[in-house]
């Protein structure tokens, strides 16, 4: 029986900005984009499922974010997750890695003995893939990055590939570890349609009336939510406050217009591409 | 302005990898005109075996530590070997190679010494900050390429930046700073060792971004893997090297390798041809420093017209036959 933490984000979907998600002056519109599930927080997930379903155990599902980001817990539920927490405060807002990692190594380290932590390998808002190691350092765990796929695995150890660039590696680690994961690991499951028949109304305890709420609670649809103050952490580590990064500006990219010779598609037009294409050639071969 | 830079040897050739190179003639551009020195950190199992080359590029002294534990990487263990060297040194900055070992080492060095660390950056300068005196600014592009963020770490030390291989450039002129190489010692503790390596098993390179003059990439536009061979066709023609967009790998019709992109491979050049590739930031984040770009897309209002110096309006599964058919022609 093991407990497995997964950590998770919800993040705006950068990877498909469309023409609508442009603006005018050529910036995205971060309204237009959807949130969705970090996508290699998914393959976490199932690794994480994965190892449950083989040797036995919980998995926790653990997001910092504001309320909105229930509904990635409300998947992970669809998708067998056993408990799932929603670290939301205003207090947290604005964390740079060191302090999220800080507010996501006390959460796992009040709620028990933890065998194994998974996390994508990056975030694709951020891509920065220091909260996983971040939060190895601060609990002091074992720490695999990159991990590419899940050779074997018991009570024991774990044996994995990991990405090293120029070579795979095979590593053999006990428990407790913390791996971050790629997409090369496995294929996420869908949702459970049980599940989500059981899950559908899974919300945070703020989005339920009064009448409903005891409905709620008996059929397991309040998604838990924890404060500063509910985990009792030092707030001049959370947040703005307690990240040592600053953002000094931001600037939006725009699209810039350039000398721009367009061929038509006749076969004259093609040749004619094809002959300043050689001439590029000849100049570097 | 002391600033560290992290060395790294690439497993397979033992020799050091680009990035390190780069990244020491960038801290000596930031830490040169205020007189600091740029000292060197390496841990392994044996040096690199070309660190002469660091001291041509502005390294003023190399600290190592070899230890033959050092072989794989145990991250606990380099974590704890860095941050003495950090400590020892106190710098003022300290830069890492974005790499899969740089990446997975600084963090836990950012973390254990509570200081901030700013990933993949694409520019670095000092300029005075308020009345904190000179500090690092550190220009990265976040949220999928789309901002271009500039984060400071006005108050803690040393300020920490990653930065990816091939994005820093090398001067053509050499400097003759004399090779100083510095043993460094550590109480290695066994307790650091935690991961066994059962095997390591040496890539077979498929991709040479770094030498090709010339790219053809494709995107989510070719259609399947089976259209992708036109890309392969129109490469193998022009003797130039394969891209892909990140659309292109997510979809299956060409290998990770071929990414180029903000989360792939960063290149720059001499032709650029994107065949089905709308241009989305992510994609040119990584190919916009072309000498020359070619783009075929059927789309007129795609954004890669608009970084493009020569393009078609077309579907690329009709151009690129045509356009193989006059290669052939042309010799």
């Amino acid at each position: 029986m093991k407990k497995i933490v997964v950590l998770a984000k919800q993040v705006p979907d950068t990877a498909n900005i469309t023409g609508n998600a442009m603006k005018e002056d050529g910036t995205v519109n971060r309204a237009a984009l959807p949130a969705i599930f970090n996508p290699e927080d998914l393959n976490a997930l199932e690794m994480a499922l994965t190892i449950k379903d083989k040797i036995g155990g919980e998995v926790i599902v653990i997001t910092m974010g504001p309320p909105k980001a229930a509904e990635i817990l409300k998947h992970s539920l669809y998708m067998g997750a056993d408990h799932v927490m929603l670290i939301t405060d205003r207090k947290f807002a604005a964390a740079d890695t060191l302090a999220t990692s800080f507010v996501l190594a006390e959460t796992i380290r009040q709620f028990g003995e933890v065998d194994l932590v998974l996390a994508g390998r990056q975030a694709i808002d951020g891509d920065t893939a220091q909260v996983g190691p971040q939060v190895a350092d601060k609990i002091g765990f074992n720490q695999i990055t990159y991990v590419s796929a899940l050779k074997e695995f018991d009570d024991n150890y774990l044996i994995v590939e990991r990405d090293g660039e120029v070579q795979t590696e095979v590593i053999k680690t006990g428990y407790p570890a913390l791996l971050t994961i790629t997409s090369q690991v496995n294929t996420p499951r869908y949702p459970n349609c049980r599940r989500m028949l059981q899950y559908f109304r899974a919300d945070v305890k703020d989005n339920f009336s009064n009448s409903e709420l005891s409905t709620a609670v008996a059929n397991g649809w309040v998604i838990p939510t924890y404060s500063l103050d509910d985990l009792k952490l030092d707030e001049e580590r959370c947040g703005l406050k307690g990240s040592p990064t600053k953002v000094h500006k931001i600037k939006s990219i725009m699209l810039k217009g350039g000398d721009l010779k367009i061929y038509g598609t006749g076969q004259t037009d093609i040749k004619q591409l094809v002959r300043d294409i050689m001439k590029v050639y000849v100049e570097v071969h | 302005m002391k600033a560290i830079v992290f060395i790294e040897k690439n497993p397979v050739t033992g020799k050091l990898r680009n990035v390190s190179i780069e990244l020491t003639h960038k801290a000596y551009t930031l830490s040169n005109p205020f007189k600091g020195e740029v000292v060197g950190v390496f841990a392994g199992d044996a040096l690199p075996g070309n660190t002469d080359e660091l001291f041509r590029f502005g390294m003023s002294r190399l600290l190592y530590f070899i230890d033959a534990r050092l072989k794989h990487l145990h991250s606990i263990a380099f974590k704890h070997t860095f941050v003495e060297m950090i400590r020892s040194e106190e710098p003022d900055i300290v830069l890492f190679g974005a790499t899969h070992t740089g990446r997975d080492i600084a963090p836990l060095i950012a973390s254990s010494l509570k200081t901030g660390l700013t990933a993949d950056c694409t520019q670095l300068y000092i300029e005075d900050y308020k009345n904190k005196g000179k500090i690092l600014y550190q220009v990265r592009p976040a949220f999928g390429g789309n901002i271009l963020a500039t984060i400071i770490t006005p108050d803690h030390r040393p300020m920490m930046a990653s930065v990816r291989e091939g994005v820093m450039l090398l001067p053509e002129e050499r400097l003759n700073h004399p090779v100083k190489m510095e043993p460094f010692t550590i109480d290695f503790n066994e307790s650091w060792v935690k991961s066994e390596f059962l095997s390591v098993i040496p890539k077979v390179k498929k991709v040479d971004f770094g030498s090709a003059n010339i790219i053809i990439s494709g995107g989510a536009g070719v259609g399947s893997a089976e259209n992708f061979r036109l890309i392969r066709d129109l490469a193998n023609a022009l003797k130039g090297e394969v891209g892909a967009s990140r659309a292109a790998v997510d979809f299956g019709f060409a290998e990770k390798d071929h990414q180029i992109g903000q989360t792939g491979s960063v290149v720059r050049p001499m032709l650029y041809i994107a065949c089905g590739i709308s241009g989305q930031i992510q994609h040119r984040a990584g190919m916009e420093e072309s000498q020359k770009i070619i783009a075929i897309n059927k789309d007129p209002e795609a954004p890669i017209f608009n970084i493009a110096h020569m393009g078609i309006v077309g579907d690329l599964n009709e151009i690129i036959p045509v356009m193989l058919r006059y290669l052939k022609e042309e010799g």
